[in-house]
């Protein structure tokens, strides 16, 4: 497992080449970043703030019980905080496994639960000004297709 | 003494991050309570708990959760990580 919430930038494409490697088990690995996007055009940055301490502590706990449910032989979470600007890469998420079913699940999981109960809040801020990104209720209803 | 932390909109809304807080209050409602009846920045950011999460030493909670050995206490809007 390897978890990292940081300021800087990652290289997706370096981080997949060294992912899942040396073992003859993994048949499958499934990976997902996330882009800052700009929706209603004007988006001149995002801020991402965090609750250190308690944000890698929380993804560490939701990639343990990915682990688990899944069997995976190893699982990678990078996400970012601070200013970032549309086009920029704000997190990712790869998982490794025996089969692509496992990974692909544990891969939406993990991403259902960074989105929800992971501790980061999003501001945006454009010509019109700043403003906090509200939780969405689909978000919040997509956590309960994994009880 | 409890360690209250405060993010996003909560942490503008009351102007500061964290402060130390002289409290016996039993639960984070007690808490919530005692902290609207300070001042008026308090009352606006816990005008509505339903838009507001908790976390105790690191762990989201419930609102009715003691706070008996409880050191740091965070308030924040849902999270919209991912």
């Amino acid at each position: 497992m390897d978890v990292r919430v940081q300021g800087d930038a990652f290289d997706v494409g370096a981080e997949l080449s060294a992912f899942g490697q040396g073992d003859a088990n993994v048949g499958a690995v499934v990976s997902f970043t996330g882009i800052v996007r700009d929706v209603a055009g004007g988006l001149d940055r995002m801020e991402i703030e965090h609750y250190p301490g308690m944000t890698e502590k929380a993804i560490a706990t939701m990639v343990d019980k990915a682990s688990a449910r899944w069997g995976l032989a190893d699982s990678l979470v990078i996400h970012r905080y601070g200013v970032m600007r549309p086009g920029d890469q704000i997190m990712m998420v790869a998982t490794a496994a025996r089969h692509r079913v496992a990974a692909f699940e544990a891969a939406e999981f993990l991403m259902d639960y960074l989105k929800s109960r992971a501790p980061f809040w999003k501001k945006e801020f454009g010509a019109d000004g700043s403003s906090w990104v509200d939780a969405k209720d689909e978000d919040e209803d997509a956590l309960s297709r994994w009880d | 003494m409890v360690e209250v932390m405060y993010f996003a909109w909560v942490r503008e809304r009351i102007g500061e991050p964290r402060e130390q807080v002289d409290t016996n209050a039993a639960t984070v409602a007690d808490l919530v309570e005692e902290l609207r009846a300070r001042e008026e920045r308090y009352a606006v950011a816990f005008s509505d708990l339903s838009a507001l999460r908790v976390a105790l030493d690191q762990e989201l909670a419930d609102f009715d959760a003691p706070l008996a050995g409880v050191r740091e206490v965070a308030f924040f809007p849902p999270m919209t990580g991912g």
